[in-house]
């Protein structure tokens, strides 16, 4: 039975990891490709909306974004717990909503203009009110293509 | 002078991973996986400054008035309904299937790759909510009305082309898009009373 004697301590074989780093590399090239940068640092909270019928939205460089919702809770002391809008990186009245589309606008290629879309960020328990306010400014200011933001119901 | 061949000492790569990890713990930072689906919608243009209300010449078979107060309470024509129902009333509302002659009128219309047809040309959905309305309800409220058209546009194009709506040509997908025109008209919003 000398095959099975156990004489001589056998050292653990050590682990290769030198395709450790290109391991990581895919996933890092995975994460990349799925995800897109996050443009601005969101300033309320909002859960949008659930529906069924929805359809993806194309081309992210045609797209501006409207964000609809309560502050956040570091900003409630400063401007209330009432739903507010934000713009870009600041919180913004109604009257500001033409503006800032016109500027979106202008920093678009003339000829993806005509294509431009709105995406209306929402949280589902603002009133009616002030969304329809914004939604006559982006009438006013010929912004025609929206999309309002919301989940996949199950 | 025999040079012995040095060695080039190979260089340590142990660290590459931890590089390669801070890297993609950044991305995971910096970025967002939400993929941005919602609800398309076309607005009407601004009205001119001295443009008639166009809605009052519409016969009154042709509108479906869908309005919601501001508890969320739903209102299809003259009747309270729960929001499961709005998308039969509004397919039997749009497609008319037996010339009902409280339904929209129909017309004849020549459509490339179906022929003439008579569609509710007409007919318009208006929307109307109040200033307390939440958003979800009114989001439900523009899904059900969504579906009831992407409905009505599979069934027209199952029984044309033999497939789904999503499934055929843009030629095709034009045809019927051409049969059944969405017409969702958003009223400006009316104070039905309640504070605000």
């Amino acid at each position: 039975m000398g095959k099975f004697n156990k004489t001589g301590k056998r050292g653990m074989p050590e682990l290769n990891t030198s395709s450790l780093p290109d391991l990581i590399f895919t996933m890092l090239f995975f994460f990349m490709i799925v995800t897109t940068m996050r443009e601005v640092t969101l300033k309320v909270q909002f859960r949008v909306p659930q529906a069924t019928e929805l359809e993806k939205l194309e081309k992210k460089s045609l797209v501006s974004f409207i964000y609809i919702g309560k502050p956040l809770p570091e900003f409630q002391k400063k401007m209330g717990a009432e739903s507010r809008i934000q713009l870009n990186d600041k919180f913004a009245e109604v009257s500001e909503v033409q503006d800032y589309i016109y500027q979106e606008r202008e920093n678009m290629k003339e000829e993806d203009q005509p294509f431009m879309t709105v995406s209306m960020k929402v949280d589902s328990e603002t009133k009616m009110g002030i969304v329809q306010d914004v939604k006559q400014a982006l009438r006013q200011a010929y912004a025609l293509n929206i999309n309002y933001s919301a989940t996949q119901r199950q | 002078m025999a040079k012995k061949k040095r060695a080039v000492p190979g260089i340590n790569s142990s660290s590459t991973a931890d590089i390669a990890f801070m890297l993609l713990i950044f991305f995971l930072i910096t970025t967002s996986m939400d993929t941005d689906r919602g609800l398309a919608r076309r607005l009407p243009p601004p009205p001119e400054q001295n443009q008639k209300d166009d809605n009052i010449l519409k016969k009154e078979r042709n509108v479906l008035q869908v309005r919601l107060n501001k508890d969320d309470q739903l209102m299809c024509g003259k009747e309270y309904i729960d929001i499961k129902q709005l998308r039969e009333k509004a397919k039997e509302f749009i497609a008319n299937p037996y010339d009902d002659e409280n339904l929209p009128e129909k017309h004849k219309k020549n459509i490339p790759l179906l022929g003439d047809c008579m569609v509710t040309e007409q007919h318009v959905i208006s929307v109307q909510n109040d200033v307390g309305t939440s958003y979800q309800a009114y989001i439900n409220v523009q899904n059900e009305l969504v579906a009831a058209y992407n409905e009505l546009r599979d069934e027209l194009g199952k029984a044309k082309f033999g497939k789904a709506y999503n499934e055929c040509s843009e030629d095709e997908q034009k045809a019927i898009r051409e049969y059944y025109q969405q017409k969702i008209s958003e009223a400006e919003p009316k104070k039905y009373g309640g504070k605000k």
